[in-house]
């Protein structure tokens, strides 16, 4: 009996692990082994010395967080870092030989054994900081080295350095078929003024700023597709009801709920034009409803005596919600038509299961789970396949894991956690590596990172 | 004319004079006293008094006022007195009593013919309250009167109302008639909590259960569901924050407030 269940662990891990590599895999569209990428410290000139810090921390942050290259430690580069491609000589004939980074081959060749190597520098211009950046394809089996050659400016402070920087990274990380996460929007709950309100952040966790005022318990952001407005469940007036706000500029956008005690978890449809919804409109909590970003024209589209709750429409074909019902027990993920027909349980019933979140490719869902683990130890699990109901799991008990909410790049997560000892959001791949904790004041918890 | 006068008045005093002398002289003796007959039976006992009034006027005073005893005895006493601390008294009189309580006076008469005793009764009510304004004495609020209302618990991941849940709102649906009755136009509202342990968002689904299950069972015993209002706090507003049973118990609740 041991031994079968050691084997069916064993057996469960390595299909686990399969699993991982084919969900990088779909994601990114690379599979297998990750390129080998350095970055050798940038230097200015000038005023734009002191900012020089604050740039390249920047730099290497945004592209070890877009986590489709692999960094190579700065120890191992050669000590002659080149700032323009002149720096580097033109190989001499015969057999490869050393230059100490004088030549390409010194970063291509062991030991930093470069795929890719960005350099340059930065100087000042009249008060304004400008940044001339190169990206190199390294190998010395393309005949085109150069990628990219640009210049970027900013102002000539940090904010600036740190401007250039993300959008070098920008371009970089375009150019290897991936998608920056720089300028996309992280709405949260945070209760650092002593109430629940609603915060938005930058995805690094910078600039951390209050998007509502109510004094009340305001919770459940969900930004738009396009990022220009964000729902949310708020008991200003009361009993929990529905709000719909523009972000820039930051309006009321008056939603009106129907009478009911719960009105609770929107989220947009694909076209950004309705919102789906809980409510208990129609009786016992909750069935999922649809409305107008008015609140006009609602009509209920499940019809069960359970809970049903956070429903979330397929980003790609519109045309079927996941969501969160007790029907069968326990909570569990379920989808169904936009009619409500077809109705199918997702998770297997055991645990509970919570917080569906599609993939921006409609083909996968991240989620909450139980499975494993003791009543209310949540952990972040993603469906790589809603046919077949295969999982991977990339939270493992480092305290509670909920909220999952994928960036629009579909390579990272951010998520709550309470592994630092209360609740914080941290950012994680796809295959949950490089956790990184974005938030510290207070309780902070359900993201929705957006446009 | 003068000689004339005094000549009959002194005529007049001679008659006078010769009158009474004539009486004295001619007054009969007096009969002799009449002998008093001995007694027949000389050992009979004498007649025992009698207590012919014995009141106690008003018979019904508030606390702090009196009232008056009045008596009267006759026949042959050798004392009178009246329990109470009220003494020894005469066989006619009346004496202001100022009772605390409900107080039964006792008249005894004691006589050689006898003892007799009567009663009189004071009956001593309290007095209605003093009408103060509120200001002073303020009567028991809502707030105070619906904080003492039992919470109804709940199973994990349940709202059916328990045989305990069940007992605690029995209780509070009389309270709460009692409550709506003295504070007309309030409204009382039933909090749906939970425990930390389900997601957020299916935990508001819950407490909204829960909280619709107390205010059904409530209005069927007679509890006027219009002035019941419902809200679920899922798990936002725990009373307590620890991770074990205890704690996650209290937390799954319906729990009573005043409505705004």
């Amino acid at each position: 009996m041991k031994k079968l269940v050691c084997f069916a662990l064993a057996f469960s891990a390595a299909w686990l692990a399969l699993r991982a590599q084919d969900i990088r895999g779909t994601v990114v569209g690379t599979a297998g082994q990750k390129r080998r990428i350095g970055i050798p410290d940038f230097r200015g000139s000038g005023d734009a010395q002191k900012f020089m810090a604050v740039f390249n921390q920047t730099l290497w942050d945004d592209i070890k967080g877009a986590g489709i290259v692999e960094m190579v430690a700065k120890t191992m580069y050669p000590t002659f870092v080149p700032q323009q491609p002149s720096d580097f000589q033109t190989p001499p004939s015969g057999p490869p030989t050393h230059s100490g980074g004088h030549l390409l081959t010194d970063w291509s060749g062991p030991p930093p054994q470069l795929d890719y190597m960005a350099f340059g520098y930065a100087g000042t211009t009249n008060g304004v900081f400008v940044l001339s950046g190169w990206f190199y394809d390294a190998r010395p089996t393309v005949a085109n080295h150069e990628i990219l050659a640009k210049r970027y400016t900013g102002t000539s402070d940090e904010a600036g350095a740190r401007k250039t920087a993300h959008e070098f990274a920008e371009d970089i990380i375009a150019s290897l078929g991936g998608k920056s996460v720089f300028g996309t929007h992280i709405y949260f709950v945070s209760s650092r003024t002593g109430k629940k309100e609603i915060w938005v952040m930058d995805p690094d966790g910078k600039n951390q700023r209050q998007i509502t005022h109510f004094n009340s318990t305001t919770i459940q952001p969900t930004v738009s597709p396009d990022g220009s407005k964000i729902a949310f469940t708020s008991y200003a007036r009361g009993t929990p009801g529905i709000f719909i706000f523009s972000v820039d500029p930051i309006r009321d956008l008056r939603y009106y709920n129907q009478n009911a005690s719960v009105n609770e978890t929107p989220a947009f449809t694909p076209d950004g034009k309705q919102i789906v919804y809980a409510s208990s409109a129609s009786g016992r909590c909750c069935r999922i409803y649809i409305a107008g970003l008015d609140g006009k024209g609602l009509r209920p589209i499940s019809n069960s005596t359970a809970i049903d709750v956070e429903p979330k429409i397929n980003p790609k074909t519109g045309s079927e919600i996941v969501f969160v019902s007790g029907r069968s027990g326990p909570q569990q993920i379920y989808r169904m038509n936009m009619d409500g027909a077809d109705v199918e349980r997702l998770t297997p019933g055991n645990g509970e299961a919570s917080n569906p979140c599609w993939h921006p490719s409609g083909q996968q869902m991240a989620f909450a789970w139980t499975q494993g683990y003791a009543t209310g130890n949540f952990n972040i699990f993603v469906m790589t396949d809603l046919v077949s109901h295969q999982y991977v799991q990339l939270t493992h008990g480092e305290g509670r894991n909920e909220n999952p909410s994928w960036a629009p790049d579909g390579v990272h997560l951010v998520f709550m956690s309470t592994r630092s000892g209360s609740k914080q959001i941290w950012s994680m791949l796809a295959d949950g590596s490089q956790p990184q904790q974005l938030t510290t004041q207070g309780v902070n918890e359900s993201p929705s990172w957006g446009k | 004319m003068l000689a004339k006068r005094k000549m009959s008045v002194i005529g007049m005093a001679v008659l006078l004079s010769v009158f009474a002398a004539g009486c004295k002289k001619k007054a009969a003796p007096p009969p002799p006293p009449a002998v008093p007959k001995p007694p027949e039976v000389v050992k009979e006992t004498p007649p025992a008094p009698v207590i012919a009034q014995f009141t106690a006027e008003p018979g019904s005073i508030q606390r702090g006022q009196s009232s008056t005893l009045r008596w009267e005895v006759t026949g042959e006493t050798t004392n009178i007195s009246i329990n109470q601390g009220v003494g020894t008294v005469q066989k006619t009189g009346s004496q202001r009593v100022n009772p605390s309580n409900s107080t039964t006076y006792t008249l005894t008469a004691t006589g050689p013919g006898g003892t007799r005793t009567s009663t009189a009764t004071v009956d001593v009510s309290s007095p209605p309250p003093p009408v103060e304004p509120p200001v002073t004495k303020p009567p028991v609020s809502i707030e105070t009167r619906v904080g003492e209302l039992q919470d109804a618990y709940f199973d994990y991941d349940k709202s059916d109302v328990r045989s305990d849940a069940s007992d605690a709102l029995t209780k509070d649906a009389s309270a709460l008639k009692s409550i709506l009755n003295d504070f007309p136009g309030s409204v009382i509202v039933i909090e749906g909590h939970c425990d930390e342990r389900g997601s957020a968002e299916y935990n508001l689904g819950l407490g909204d259960r829960r909280a619709s299950a107390a205010k059904d069972f409530l209005t069927q015993l007679g509890v006027p569901g219009d002035r019941l209002k419902t809200i679920s706090y899922g798990k936002e507003r725990p009373q307590c924050t620890d991770s074990n049973e205890s704690c996650w118990q209290r937390n799954r609740r319906a729990h009573f407030a005043v409505g705004q």
